[in-house]
């Protein structure tokens, strides 16, 4: 096949490519340029939007001996990716920029221009692993389960799983180091990324106060009552204990913990733990990366971060939502997170959660 | 089959250079010594700074070896500023980043004000427009920079009227892109200073000239040994100023062989792809350079599907971190950003022949198409 290899300039997709050119596919590796200004949204050497990191991508597609180019996607990623994180906050909800990413840019936006020009599909350093079976081919979780990036790539349909390669899934992320220095990559041991690509310093509270403003508000408990104030209801997280500021303190002394961010009001509600207790989880936008689900309940597990524990429950579609009842309560959900359901390894699909219950 | 179609970018070295490189290189001998290897090597220097000059009509002693083209302007654009103590610097919209960058660095940092000559849908800079700034501003001008012909396009500029109106005023040249293509003589075109680039003629890499008239001192970038009028120190590369002369004395670019393939590209170009069109037709253009606009595309897919078929071509601009930037130079000649990024420079050379002319044509359909569809996406 001929295939674009979306190249990061990480580890992952160095040999992801590498991988890809010695299973006999034709691979021009492409690194995607994200911020039109290359350092305008991050310093250092992490993350994918450096002028180094291209320059690492570079030098992994020398190695490996393929074409390298890059494409500008910046008005793509600003509008789809930068822009969604922004409101998604402003309008009080924790939304995961990387299934954005997944979902706009490399998936739709590469793989269809990659289409487009006479390539079969798109090649990445995800872990994820896909099989073939009756269902078609569908997605699965990687075998490294420290590793596992099936979450970020649930809202891939089954026409973009087609046009997916993930050759890293059946791997573990040490021996991808090992084989990436035995091919004499580089970027063997460069460190993974961790923060969200485009907010330096992993400072998502001072990224979104600048953008977003820092107006003074309430923090009230359930009976509405003021006990305090905050500078900006967004920079805080469902489940946040720490950093509240609070001097009032409650009639038992227990803990307090943010359990609501109202950015109509811009307030946030505050109570005790067992408040954040939720054993019903509703999203929208749901999306299947398989064989679509109806409203006869199914078993299976819901995750809802990206290297979050897979819980036990039950599923189903009324026809607007996707609905996933859990067997124990969870705490600390956010409207905005992503609900990942699974049947064993294998990803059902996702939905952006909603309402709790 | 792989055809090179990137030759205003660099151009293949001549086997002549690589020749006279090859001895020069074994050569000992600092030309700046005194002894006798010194000397040998300094005749070597003076004997190819005397071919340049007569290729570019100056005078041997015109001729200061710089260690590339934008050295060459670096050197020009802040020497004039810096010696005439005047705040305006004039350049064309079109210059290439050599000058264009110096410029607004002295913007920046010594607090000039840099003032456009636009160009029209053509590409030719706006005479009237220079007539009637230095008619109000003239006093005030330190330098008026025009490319001798433009990079992007090939659209050579009227630098002897700009001499002519600028009067007093000093009138630096690129013409990198120029030397040896069309007829060029530094006499006769009158400019202060002018610069020249080997790897676009034949030459190797990392060496170029700056032509500057002779008893006119500018102050230096590099300060060191004195070498070449204390203007550029550091001594001097022998091997490359050697191979340099040789791909010049060469005379082994044929224009009219290069005018005729040019001609039979464009036409190819046109029947292939009717909505095409060519940037700068109608202007007087240098004989290897085609600027084609492939409406409904983007050039980097272009460039990307031309390259996977083994034609290499460009795109123009792109920024520090290898990202596509529509191009200042079509911008300036009225295209829309869109427009302007969906532009491909092909450039012909010396050694170009009629079999690369029908390959590049032959897989330019299935292109264009591939690059279309993935624009609609």
């Amino acid at each position: 096949m001929k295939i674009i290899a979306a190249m990061s300039g990480g580890v992952d997709s160095a040999v992801a490519a590498a991988r890809a050119v010695e299973a006999g596919h034709e691979v021009i590796g492409v690194h995607l340029a994200l911020a039109s200004n290359p350092q305008k949204y991050r310093s250092g050497a992490r993350g994918c939007c450096t002028i180094e990191d291209s320059h690492d991508a570079r030098r992994a597609a020398d190695k490996i001996g393929i074409p390298f180019y890059i494409w500008d996607m910046a008005e793509e990623f600003h509008d789809g990716v930068v822009e969604n994180f922004l409101a998604e906050y402003a309008a009080g909800r924790t939304p995961n920029p990387c299934l954005r990413c997944n979902e706009k840019i490399k998936f739709a936006a590469v793989l269809d221009r990659a289409k487009a020009m006479g390539f079969d599909g798109v090649v990445t350093g995800h872990y994820a692993r896909t099989e073939i079976g009756p269902m078609g081919k569908t997605l699965h979780r990687a075998v490294d389960p420290l590793k596992d990036q099936s979450y970020v790539l649930a809202v891939l349909t089954t026409e973009q799983i087609n046009g997916a390669i993930f050759p890293l899934g059946n791997t573990e992320k040490v021996d991808i180091r090992i084989e990436a220095e035995a091919r004499g990559l580089a970027v063997a041991q460069k460190p993974d990324s961790h923060d969200i690509c485009f907010v330096p310093r992993g400072d998502n509270a001072g990224w979104l106060r600048d953008r977003l403003g820092s107006e003074v508000g309430p923090i009230v408990d359930q009976s509405g009552t003021k006990i305090g104030e905050h500078k900006g209801a967004y920079t805080y997280t469902i489940g946040q204990r720490k950093g509240l500021g609070l001097t009032v303190p409650t009639a038992d002394g227990s803990p307090r913990f943010v359990l609501k961010i109202e950015p109509v009001t811009n307030t946030v509600v505050v109570g005790a733990r067992e408040e954040l207790a939720v054993v019903q989880l509703m999203g929208e936008k749901t999306i299947w990366c398989g064989p679509s689900v109806g409203s006869a309940p199914l078993r299976g597990f819901v995750q809802v971060r990206a290297h979050g524990t897979p819980l036990d429950c039950t599923y189903y579609f009324d026809g607007q939502r996707l609905v996933a009842e859990l067997d124990k309560p969870l705490l600390g959900i956010a409207n905005g997170q992503a609900m990942v359901i699974y049947d064993g390894d294998r990803v059902v699909g996702s939905a952006t959660i909603c309402e709790s219950a | 089959m792989s055809v090179y179609l990137d030759h205003a970018a660099t151009t293949p070295i001549f086997d002549v250079a690589i020749d006279a490189m090859q001895v020069a290189l074994r050569k000992v001998g600092n030309p700046s010594s005194l002894h006798s290897e010194g000397r040998s090597t300094r005749k070597d220097v003076e004997d190819a700074r005397e071919i340049i000059a007569k290729a570019i009509d100056c005078l041997p002693s015109e001729v200061i070896f710089t260690g590339s083209g934008t050295e060459a302007d670096n050197a020009a654009i802040k020497g004039l500023f810096w010696k005439s103590g005047k705040k305006v610097i004039v350049i064309s919209a079109i210059e290439h980043h050599a000058v264009l960058d110096p410029a607004r660095w002295l913007v920046d940092h010594e607090g000039a004000e840099v003032i456009d000559i636009p160009v029209n849908k053509s590409g030719v800079i706006d005479l009237t427009f220079l007539r009637d700034l230095i008619d109000k501003r003239g006093y005030e001008i330190a330098l008026i920079a025009v490319m001798h012909s433009n990079n992007e396009t090939g659209v050579i500029q009227p630098v002897g009227e700009v001499v002519k109106i600028a009067g007093e005023i000093p009138v630096h040249t690129d013409a990198v892109q120029s030397f040896t293509k069309v007829a060029l003589s530094y006499k006769d075109l009158g400019v202060t200073s002018m610069a020249l680039s080997a790897h676009k003629v034949g030459g190797p890499h990392g060496i170029g000239a700056l032509i500057l008239r002779r008893a006119y001192e500018i102050p230096a970038l590099l300060h060191g040994g004195g070498q070449e009028r204390e203007i550029r120190s550091g001594t001097l590369n022998a091997p490359s100023i050697v191979a340099f002369a040789a791909a010049v004395a060469s005379k082994k670019y044929l224009a009219d062989q290069v005018i005729e393939l040019r001609k039979k590209f464009e036409a190819g170009v046109l029947a292939s792809t009717p909505d095409a069109y060519i940037n700068g037709v109608g202007a007087d253009r240098l004989p290897g350079i085609v600027n084609v606009t492939f409406p409904g595309t983007q050039s980097d897919s272009l460039l990307l599907l031309m390259d996977s078929e083994k034609v290499s071509c460009s795109t123009g601009a792109a920024c520090s971190a290898g990202v596509h930037r529509p191009s200042h130079v079509l911008l300036a000649m009225g295209h829309s950003e869109i427009t302007a990024q969906s532009s491909l420079r092909f450039s012909l050379g010396a050694d170009s022949t009629q079999a690369d002319v029908d390959f590049a044509l032959s897989v330019l359909p299935t292109v264009i198409a591939r690059g279309r569809a993935a624009n609609q996406k």
